[in-house]
């Protein structure tokens, strides 16, 4: 357990890091916020006032401290702007960029991983060249673009989905989808690219291993050698390419959820950044930095369960 | 067990090749190489690395060829069945169910990831049609039998805790499970302690010996032949130079390769720090073969036919040989 202590302390540190970069990035922002709340033609005096009941008038490591100590115990503080407390704010609006992202990794992994498994069937064959022209073809276009085609192609086109508006599971499960499918397309569309070509490197790394002959020479038929032999270690690249790309695929749901209008975090960012609502934009900034740094702790634990190797030299008392 | 049904040999090979295109031209790796193996014997194949010995027997049993390009070629039969002529579905039954192998690294050659009863009993749910509780039962029994102590334990563990000799105790209870006729082992203990390698052959030779099974050992090490294998096939540049028994092989090479071969064995009976005897030269680049046999660059009894004529494999009371000089004859460079 050992193992566990040190990486739950480099968790700390790194949230410790990310919080105070994030705090120093968005305080040398441009604009104020007291501007943007009572408009250009305020007096200097109204303004300092304003500033003054925000507590923005303190020097910034004392609000930073402030904010970080009150930020421990779960509150995030109230959005200068609304008013509302950002914990909340976020809590109300967590779950929809959770399902947009969850929806998106799980069709990335659904689109790679059997791409991956049948383009090594045949290195150089048809499969192989067409799925690696088609994950080229999906990696140079950015998500917005790929959002817009399919809205013009499945909405306006087809009439099939709408093209933007958000439906909640209260709604029904179908609507729900309905609403979410064409953002997590557009996300996992360009996400399964990478990591099927870095399984598929895998694979083929592996496949010239003495065990996969031998699991041929017990007469598996090819499938399974690939599914029951090849896959499991030939993933580890997978889980951390994954890992990483949570942050790639937050930057892009932030833009999604703009062009799709989905009430998500990316939103509630990219609304706060608008404002200059400095405290929700720091409270959103570090929760979604929490979270990406979460997320690769339970990577690097996925490690462990997938690959025994890794338990002997972690768990060794 | 059961021998060969017809009386013949339980394995025959005929002119097998084995070619992979390569930027500079077709590289024979395996040259029309014959042999048969009776049902119960043990054939040593032995060679330096890269004399065809694994590409051949590797091939026969269909696991050179698929995705590296390999061009295979000429006939195997395994109890009078033509293994070339098999749906590829009827050939992987038959690999499963009547050939084992154990590979030279049992670091490489088996599954980090999967358990070790589990790898075990894979063959025996695939091929003998057991249930999972039966198959890690008989796993157990295997284990026991290859001499690995707490089998129940061991059965439950990854490879990775296991040291080499162990991992390669597992390899052949894998290769064993099914029951196979033919044992094919790859330079089984190249890659072990010296400690332990009599061991994996006696072992290997005990249960070659008490299942009746036919045993194909590759080695480039003539001595490890030399109390395991009934009969040795010489291998050089992707050629068959000397076939023999290993009797007729230690009392008198025919072919200059061999008793290279033979003198660059250590000998007890040496006084110390002799020098040990090397080949001179290199073997001969299997891509640009020029005419002529391909080991007399390097041979000290060569004559001009050597360099302008091919030997073929000559067979004189039951043992071949490629060379136009043999050993042991007035001819050549005498005994």
């Amino acid at each position: 357990m050992h193992w566990l202590a040190r990486q739950a302390l480099r968790l700390i540190v790194v949230l410790f890091c990310v919080t105070l970069l994030t705090f120093l990035i968005v305080n040398i922002l441009p604009g104020d916020v007291a501007t943007a709340i009572l408009g250009g033609l305020a007096t200097p005096e109204d303004l300092a006032g304003l500033r003054a009941d925000l507590g923005l008038d303190r020097p910034m490591l004392v609000r930073y401290f402030d904010w970080l100590g009150s930020a421990l115990s779960g509150d995030l503080g109230r959005s200068h702007r609304s008013g509302e407390p950002v914990a909340q704010a976020i809590a109300d609006r967590l779950p929809v960029s959770l399902q947009l992202m969850v929806m998106a990794q799980v069709i990335a992994l659904g689109v790679a991983v059997p791409a991956a498994l049948l383009s090594v069937r045949r290195p150089g064959g048809l499969f192989d060249r067409l799925s690696a022209s088609a994950a080229f073809g999906f990696l140079a276009t950015p998500s917005f673009m790929l959002g817009i085609l399919l809205i013009y192609l499945f909405s306006v086109t087809l009439d099939l989905l709408p093209a933007t508006g958000f439906s909640p599971m209260s709604e029904g499960l179908w609507a729900n989808f309905e609403s979410m499918i064409l953002p997590a397309l557009s996300l996992g569309l360009i996400e399964w690219t990478v990591l099927m070509r870095v399984l598929r490197s895998d694979l083929l790394t592996t496949l010239k291993e003495d065990f996969i002959l031998l699991a041929r020479a017990k007469g598996l038929p090819p499938w399974r050698v690939l599914l029951q032999h090849a896959l499991r270690p030939s993933s580890f690249t997978l889980i951390t390419v994954v890992g990483l790309n949570i942050g790639g695929l937050i930057g892009g749901a932030v833009i999604v959820e703009q062009i799709f209008a989905l009430p998500g975090v990316g939103r509630l960012l990219l609304g706060g950044i608008f404002n200059r609502d400095l405290i929700l934009v720091q409270g959103t900034v570090s929760f979604i930095a929490a979270g990406f740094v979460l997320v690769n702790f339970l990577v690097d634990m996925l490690y462990a369960v997938l690959d025994p190797r890794v338990r002997h030299v972690r768990f060794r008392s | 067990m059961s021998g060969a049904v017809s009386g013949g040999p339980l394995l025959s090979v005929r002119d097998a090749r084995v070619g992979f295109g390569t930027v500079r031209g077709l590289l024979r790796a395996v040259d029309g190489v014959s042999f048969d193996l009776q049902a119960g014997r043990t054939l040593g194949i032995v060679g330096e690395s890269g004399s065809g010995k694994s590409v051949l027997v590797r091939s026969l049993i269909g696991l050179v060829g698929t995705g590296s390009g390999a061009i295979v070629g000429g006939e195997v039969r395994l109890d009078g069945q033509d293994l070339r002529g098999l749906s590829a579905a009827s050939f992987r039954h038959l690999l499963g169910r009547d050939i084992g192998i154990v590979f030279q690294d049992p670091m490489t050659s088996l599954n980090p990831v999967m358990k070790i009863g589990r790898q075990i009993g894979e063959g025996l749910r695939l091929n003998r049609g057991l249930d999972s509780a039966a198959a890690a039962r008989r796993a157990v029994e295997l284990l026991v039998e290859v001499g690995i102590p707490e089998p129940e334990r061991r059965a439950s563990q990854y490879p990775h805790e296991l040291s080499g000799g162990m991992r390669q105790r597992v390899a052949i209870a894998i290769a064993i499970a099914c029951e196979p006729k033919l044992l094919i082992a790859d330079e089984p203990t190249t890659a072990l302690d010296v400690t332990v390698q009599r061991q994996i052959l006696d072992l290997l030779q005990r249960e070659q010996r008490e299942r009746g099974m036919a045993m194909i050992l590759i080695t480039h090490d003539l001595g490890v032949a030399a109390g395991r294998a009934d009969d040795i096939m010489v291998m050089y540049a992707g050629r068959a130079v000397e076939m023999a028994t290993t009797r007729e092989i230690f009392r008198g090479p025919r072919m200059p390769y061999t008793e290279a071969l033979l003198r660059s064995l250590p000998r007890l009976t040496d006084p110390t720090h002799t020098r040990l005897s090397a080949i001179p030269g290199r073997p001969p680049d299997l891509a640009r073969r020029g005419t002529g046999c391909s080991f007399a660059p390097r041979c000290t009894y060569r004559s001009g036919r050597c360099e302008a004529e091919e030997p073929v494999l000559s067979r004189e009371g039951g043992r071949g040989f490629a060379c136009f000089n043999p050993l042991g004859t007035s001819g050549g460079a005498g005994a």
